[in-house]
């Protein structure tokens, strides 16, 4: 079953209780950053200590996802060879702008990977859009490779970036926001949202994950573990919802063996987009719908 | 040496205090349904008519008590960390030249720190009490004392004066308002504090009662917490203390992630064992992850509209809230947490101050805590046999409180103790707790960030807490994983002195607590 990102809580580098603790808050993911919240002179130290969670912390099935500094940087290089042989999960890179620098990035860890004897299927890449020349490239940037799995808006970065006035809806990242949905759905991988930075405010959390949900996204980062039940409770269907969904993939599979595509259920036509919708409201149950 | 039915060696006679009735289970005593011990009876009082019980000052009246050495001094700590009368009257007994004092405070805290020269010179040589803290506690762990302080709990208190094991001389009680006969209260008034359930025993009992107040009102003072009929003396002072001192942080819902973590575990714990039903009652503690199951318990009832019978204890104005949305019908408070409860328990006839024997007495015809469904409790420790340590830290000295950990954990019928896996880097669960406070056959669950544990003695509980699909392991496991994470902590070396000796509820000797020797 695709795994769940409804949350995808950051972890400064250079925090070890909260690289210790981070599994057991329910996220479905975790960030463990030594980009932007790590200060420069606490980047090797950043880097020393994620390696020795990644090597001996358990987290469990919660997915491990560390944000590498970009390869522009002084620090990038050294994250990627630090961090890809222990193969987490998955690596984020961050400000991706162009193909070709999607393109140096998988390079680079292949690299690693062969000289590790590391096979190339098994850590996965989140591209983060955090620029207005990554939006526009951001459809070239999702098609590029299958090791990409995953497509993030940086919203903090990309308002700056655009010049655009500060404001608690973030209103002027709405295009930014369905542009990337719509790369990320076209390759069938994962769009995630940006943080909700009022950590006090539960209620505009809420009203923006119900919006961002409504427009495609498959979750939400968070910056604090207080974040995650109210993203959860909103990605969470209700219990008559997973009912239906049951019952539209039931049918679907009975009609689907005797070769009917399209029937009805109480008076409702269900057809193909239908069936694909309940599978997800399934998945997001967190209901195995692959022998209903 | 005995060992007592949880294997903790409890000596036979202690020089200075008696025999010793080592620790025979939790509910041995009370299924004989009476007491077996000696009761003593209240002492024999009488006052001239129109007779004046108002002094000119705190130490007119204690002079006036007639003082001797060998005398047993008793306060109540419903003031917390703004208590302010402890240390001014035991000065002025130690200026008097009083020796050899018995200090029988119901619990004792940093704002006591300064009584510490009083242990060293002899002006007191015997403590009861429910907890101790800061320097006070380090310097009784060090071995200041030569006779071992006795720790028991809140109800374990009311039984001690019962039965004349503490024989209290003086009484000495703070009140926020009170009247020339002594009528008192902590509900009103510019110190007010909130419920005297504590003090109530020791206005009945003591062969002597002094009132100490900031708030002398007109005759009667009414709520009536502490009754004239009692009280020889009353005296007018500047101030009792700081009432903004006793929440100390502890009333507001925490923002800590671990914190709320654990306690949406503990409240899910609660919502499937069985006893979270319509009438249900209900204690938490104050602070941390104990107040906050309090939030999401609120959420759960609003969302399944079930209705609670009432809250018990230690009262917060969370508490007061919930009273207030219907959701419990009535608190009974023995503490105040906050000293905004007090306007609730002035104003509101469902919220009702209740003695401590009331609240937690073993033996009467049944204490509050007897009716309690669900508790929830903190620890600093607790062990493979889920007993619970809430009274000596890490490092082996004295800084918490048994409080009503006991009486509560026996008498609910689901005690959920809530607590991190570790704090720092030293682990919660042991295999042995260094001091037992709370056995381990009154512990039903235990909650953490890292999974839940269910006393094997309750295999339907961990049946019903399964098939909700909560995170369940053996405590072992737990135990394990979390040595591996913060790896074993170093021994606490001690000597073979004994410091202190924990009362269970009952009067028999469920622990004891040894010297800390520094490396």
């Amino acid at each position: 079953m695709k795994r769940k990102r409804r949350t995808m809580l950051y972890i400064p580098g250079n925090n070890p209780a909260m690289l210790l603790h981070g599994s057991v808050y329910g996220a479905d993911s975790l960030l463990l950053d030594l980009e932007d919240a790590v200060a420069l002179n606490q980047k090797d130290a950043a880097r020393n200590l994620i390696q020795q969670m990644l090597k001996n912390v358990d987290y469990g099935n919660t997915e491990v996802c560390v944000r590498v500094n970009h390869l522009d940087t002084p620090f990038g290089m050294e994250d990627l060879k630090a961090i890809v042989p222990l193969q987490p999960d998955a690596i984020r890179y961050p400000k991706t702008e162009t193909v070709e620098e999607l393109q140096r990035l998988i390079t680079l860890v292949e690299q690693i990977e062969d000289e590790h004897g590391l096979p190339h299927d098994q850590m996965t890449i989140h591209i983060m859009i955090e620029t207005a020349l990554g939006v526009q490239n951001v459809f070239d940037i999702a098609k590029y490779s299958k090791r990409v799995d995953a497509i993030t808006i940086g919203g903090q970065d990309l308002t700056a970036d655009m010049n655009i006035k500060s404001s608690k809806n973030s209103s002027g990242i709405d295009l930014a926001r369905k542009m990337i949905v719509m790369a990320a759905k076209a390759n069938r991988i994962d769009a995630i949202d940006t943080v909700w930075a009022d950590i006090d405010d539960e209620e505009g959390l809420k009203q923006e994950t119900e919006f961002i949900r409504q427009i495609g996204f498959s979750g939400k980062a968070v910056i604090n573990p207080r974040q995650i039940d109210p993203i959860h409770e909103i990605y969470t269907p209700s219990d008559e919802e997973i009912r239906k969904a049951y019952r539209v993939v039931k049918e679907f599979n009975k009609n689907d063996a005797k070769g009917i595509g399209v029937f009805a259920i109480d008076g409702k036509m269900v057809d193909a987009p239908v069936v694909t919708r309940a599978r997800y409201v399934l998945e997001l149950a967190g209901v195995d719908h692959a022998n209903i | 040496m005995n060992k007592n039915s949880i294997g903790r060696e409890i000596p036979k006679k202690i020089e200075g205090i008696g025999e010793l009735e080592p620790y025979s289970g939790a509910w041995t005593k009370l299924k004989k349904g009476w007491m077996d011990e000696l009761t003593s009876p209240p002492p024999n009082k009488a006052k001239m008519p129109h007779a004046v019980k108002l002094c000119e000052t705190l130490e007119e009246a204690i002079k006036k008590s007639n003082p001797k050495d060998g005398m047993t001094v008793s306060f109540h700590h419903h003031m917390r960390n703004g208590e302010n009368i402890l240390v001014r009257s035991i000065d002025i007994l130690a200026q008097m030249g009083i020796k050899d004092i018995t200090l029988a405070s119901s619990s004792l805290n940093e704002s006591h720190n300064s009584i510490i020269k009083y242990l060293e010179d002899g002006t007191i040589t015997r403590i009861w009490t429910s907890g101790i803290r800061g320097k006070l506690g380090q310097a009784i762990s060090s071995g200041i004392m030569d006779t071992p302080i006795t720790i028991h709990s809140h109800g374990g208190r009311v039984r001690a004066i019962h039965t004349g094991k503490i024989s209290i001389d003086l009484a000495i009680i703070a009140a926020s308002a009170a009247d020339e006969e002594g009528n008192a209260t902590g509900s009103i008034g510019k110190s007010a504090f909130g419920s005297l359930g504590y003090a109530h025993i020791d206005s009945q009992y003591a062969k002597q009662v002094m009132v100490v107040t900031d708030d002398l009102v007109d005759y009667p003072c009414y709520p009536l917490s502490i009754k004239q009929i009692y009280v020889d003396f009353v005296v007018k002072v500047d101030s009792i203390g700081d009432s903004s001192k006793i929440a100390s942080g502890t009333t507001r819902i925490t923002k800590s992630p671990m914190d709320l973590r654990i306690a949406k575990l503990g409240a899910d714990v609660i919502e499937h064992s069985g006893f979270f039903n319509e009438g249900f009652s209900f204690q938490v503690g104050a602070g941390g992850a104990s107040l906050a199951v309090a939030k999401f318990i609120r959420e759960k009832m609003k969302r399944k509209n079930l209705k609670g019978s009432f809250l018990l204890g230690g009262v917060t104005s969370y508490g007061v809230d919930m009273l207030n949305e219907g959701l419990f019908k009535t608190i009974f408070d023995v503490q105040s947490f906050d000293a905004a409860v007090s306007t609730s328990l002035y104003n509101n006839k469902n919220h009702i101050e209740i003695s401590a024997g009331y609240y937690a007495s073993p033996f009467n015809c049944g204490c509050v805590t007897n009716k309690l469904d669900i508790v929830v409790l903190g620890a600093l420790e607790i062990d493979l046999d889920f007993n619970v340590n809430v009274i000596t830290g890490a490092n082996g000295e004295v800084r918490g409180a048994s409080g009503g950990h006991s009486d509560t954990a026996s008498g609910a019928q689901l005690t959920v103790v809530v607590c991190p896996s570790f704090r720092g880097r030293i682990s919660t669960i042991n295999k042995r707790v260094q001091t037992v406070v709370t056995p381990g056959e009154t512990v039903d669950v235990l909650v953490t960030e890292r999974g839940i544990c269910v006393n094997p003695m309750k295999p339907e509980l961990e049946e019903n807490l399964k098939k909700a699909g909560l995170n369940i392991k053996k405590i072992e496991d737990l135990q394990q994983e979390v040595e591996k994470i913060v790896g074993k902590a170093k021994e606490v070396k001690y000597s073979d002195k004994i410091v202190g000796l924990v009362e269970y509820r009952d009067g028999t000797i469920v622990d004891v607590i040894r010297q800390v020797i520094e490396d």
